[in-house]
């Protein structure tokens, strides 16, 4: 039975866990932590800190003001353009799958809400439908949430959390990368404000993409952050990499993260940065 | 003399006795009817393979060690080539190049990966794979035709993106990312040629084209062949499966309505002939260039805004 119904209201999302399973453990530290614990503290292991992944819904619930979030767009989903089939199935079959599994439509959930009643648009990416891959169908709503943003002159947020461009919808899936950029270039003829939150994973085409061209770009801390595949940098130059390679610490370092914010200060960060919006 | 893969056999049997009676008889007449029959058979022959590729021999075309490269280009079809270098800030990628040029009687900014032609090159280039310096220089060689009014014009051939720490280090990603930004609102034409591989995010870094053109043996793919194949069917042997079912052929990529046009190539391949490869992508170039710099700067801009919104193929 999916974790959490595709209801409205905020505080819907965080009711009681199934009985069935009453630990998480954690990715990070491998703890066993009671669930009601694990989402009490926002899905932050409470022992290590690391932070989890979130469903859209949960992490909507955590930075919209209670009742605000109207969710857009919703239909778009999936076709098959290519036909795409291989040795271990088809494309289609796995599109059913991805939505029978998380009872979404698609890997980023978008639509309008205010935070400490500042409207914006927001694009929440969800790992779980099919690794929070770019397909049309997400460009096209992240494209749409940009637009929105544009005609009703709000702040645009997105939230990433990706293993990159989906291989199965091929070109389609790297011209998303461009099409959504030219969405958010087209804010700054309004000089709408534009905030990238980078969760963890956030690779590949994602983070060539719009995931690092936010007017501040946030970080969660301890994020898998970067654009080529560790095992493939490791074979091209035969060394050693980094302790803290392609994370948000490293990429702080670098000069390519504005802050690296907690879960639980993340909603007042992200007020902090749209209150300097003077417009 | 070029190499032939194993699909080019007959081909190669018949070419190699073309040469030989012809040497054996240098006064045309002598063996002229079977002359002329062998080559009106091999023609036929060719005609028949080179239209029938499968996807992965078409990866094959596009990776081949004789294919013409930027410099080649440069030197065939431009006059004038200014080079630049430099993005201002770190260094000078050699595997991502550009600088003013002459195309006919067109001044453009010309901008394009530089795939070398030996072992030497190739590694003072990274084969072609670009940098953050490499997208930074040209995104500064934009905006500069941006300034000067000259349409920009992007020779893509990468394999991708250059994957070592430096790049990640210096933030590929991000000098990727803001190229298609930068790309989208560029108030000057951008034609776009895919002239070998068209590498993922690495090419798309200098591909946000008013125009997206192919050689006719091209390729375009959001993964490689083999990195497809070596995820999806955890086997990398099965490339060629992988080739045809990513669609990454210039016929592919027309009916997918992403590539606007396809550059014909000479029969056999560019590789086969240089010359003629040059001139068709100068007149392919040149007949879009002309209608893109009559448009106003703002319905460019819109223009370039529909054609990227209209990508993607989904369901409602």
């Amino acid at each position: 039975m999916p974790w959490f119904s595709k209801s409205k209201s905020a505080e819907a999302q965080l009711k009681k866990p199934a009985k069935e399973d009453i630990w998480v453990k954690c990715d990070s530290c491998k703890a066993h932590v009671f669930k009601e614990d694990w989402y009490n503290s926002m899905s932050v292991c409470p022992k290590c800190g690391y932070h989890g992944k979130l469903t859209a819904y949960e992490r909507i619930g955590q930075i919209l003001d209670v009742d605000t979030f109207k969710e857009m767009f919703e239909t778009i989903t999936p076709s098959d353009p290519l036909s795409f089939s291989y040795n271990k199935g088809t494309y289609k079959d796995r599109i059913v799958e991805a939505r029978q599994k998380t009872g979404l439509n698609e890997s980023v959930v978008c639509g309008a809400g205010e935070i400490y009643e500042i409207p914006v648009s927001i694009a929440v990416m969800d790992f779980r439908f099919f690794g929070g891959s770019l397909g049309s169908a997400t460009g096209e709503k992240i494209l749409l949430a940009a637009n929105y943003a544009y005609d009703h002159k709000i702040p645009y947020i997105i939230f990433s959390s990706s293993g990159g461009a989906r291989m199965h919808e091929g070109i389609l899936s790297l011209m998303q990368m461009a099409k959504t950029c030219a969405g958010i270039a087209r804010l700054r003829e309004k000089k709408i404000p534009y905030i990238s939150v980078l969760t963890d994973p956030t690779t590949g085409g994602v983070s060539a993409s719009y995931a690092m061209v936010g007017d501040v770009n946030i970080a969660e801390p301890g994020a898998l952050i970067g654009f080529a595949g560790r095992r493939v940098i490791e074979q091209t130059i035969k060394q050693k990499l980094p302790e803290n390679f392609q994370t948000s610490e490293y990429y702080l370092e670098h000069g390519f993260i504005d802050m690296i914010v907690e879960r639980k200060l993340l909603k007042e960060a992200l007020k902090n940065v749209l209150l300097y919006n003077n417009q | 003399m070029s190499d032939y893969f194993d699909f080019e056999k007959p081909i190669a049997e018949m070419e190699k006795m073309i040469e030989k009676l012809k040497s054996i008889a240098p006064e045309k007449n002598h063996f002229g009817d079977e002359i002329a029959d062998l080559e009106k058979k091999c023609i036929a022959q060719k005609k028949e393979i080179y239209a029938n590729l499968t996807p992965w021999q078409k990866v094959q075309f596009a990776r081949h060690p004789k294919r013409p490269v930027l410099r080649d280009y440069i030197n065939l079809i431009f006059t004038n080539f200014v080079e630049l270098h430099g993005d201002r800030c770190f260094g000078d990628d050699q595997g991502l190049i550009g600088g003013f040029a002459t195309l006919g009687k067109q001044k453009v900014m010309l901008i394009g990966h530089n795939k070398g032609k030996n072992i030497d090159e190739n590694i003072t280039r990274n084969f072609g794979q670009a940098k953050p310096e490499g997208y930074r220089k040209a995104l500064r060689l934009m905006h500069l035709a941006e300034k000067y009014n000259l349409p920009v014009v992007c020779f893509i051939d990468t394999q991708g993106a250059y994957p070592g720490i430096d790049a990640e280090e210096r933030g590929n990603a991000e000098a990727i990312a803001r190229n298609l930004t930068e790309m989208a609102s560029l108030t000057v034409p951008i034609v776009a040629i895919v002239t070998g591989e068209g590498g993922s995010g690495g090419a798309l870094g200098i591909g946000v084209g008013d125009v997206i053109l192919m050689l006719e043996h091209a390729i375009y793919s959001v993964i490689s062949p083999e990195g497809c194949a070596s995820i999806l069917y955890r086997d990398a042997s099965f490339s060629n499966k992988a080739a045809e079912a990513l669609k990454i052929t210039a016929p592919s990529l027309l009916e997918l309505g992403i590539a606007d046009e396809i550059v014909p190539e000479p029969l056999g391949g560019a590789h086969r002939n240089h010359e003629i490869t040059a001139q068709e992508i100068k007149r392919v170039v040149l007949s879009h260039l002309a209608k893109l710099t009559t448009v106003s700067s703002s319905r460019l801009i819109k223009n370039r805004f529909e054609k990227y919104s209209a990508m993607g193929k989904f369901a409602k």
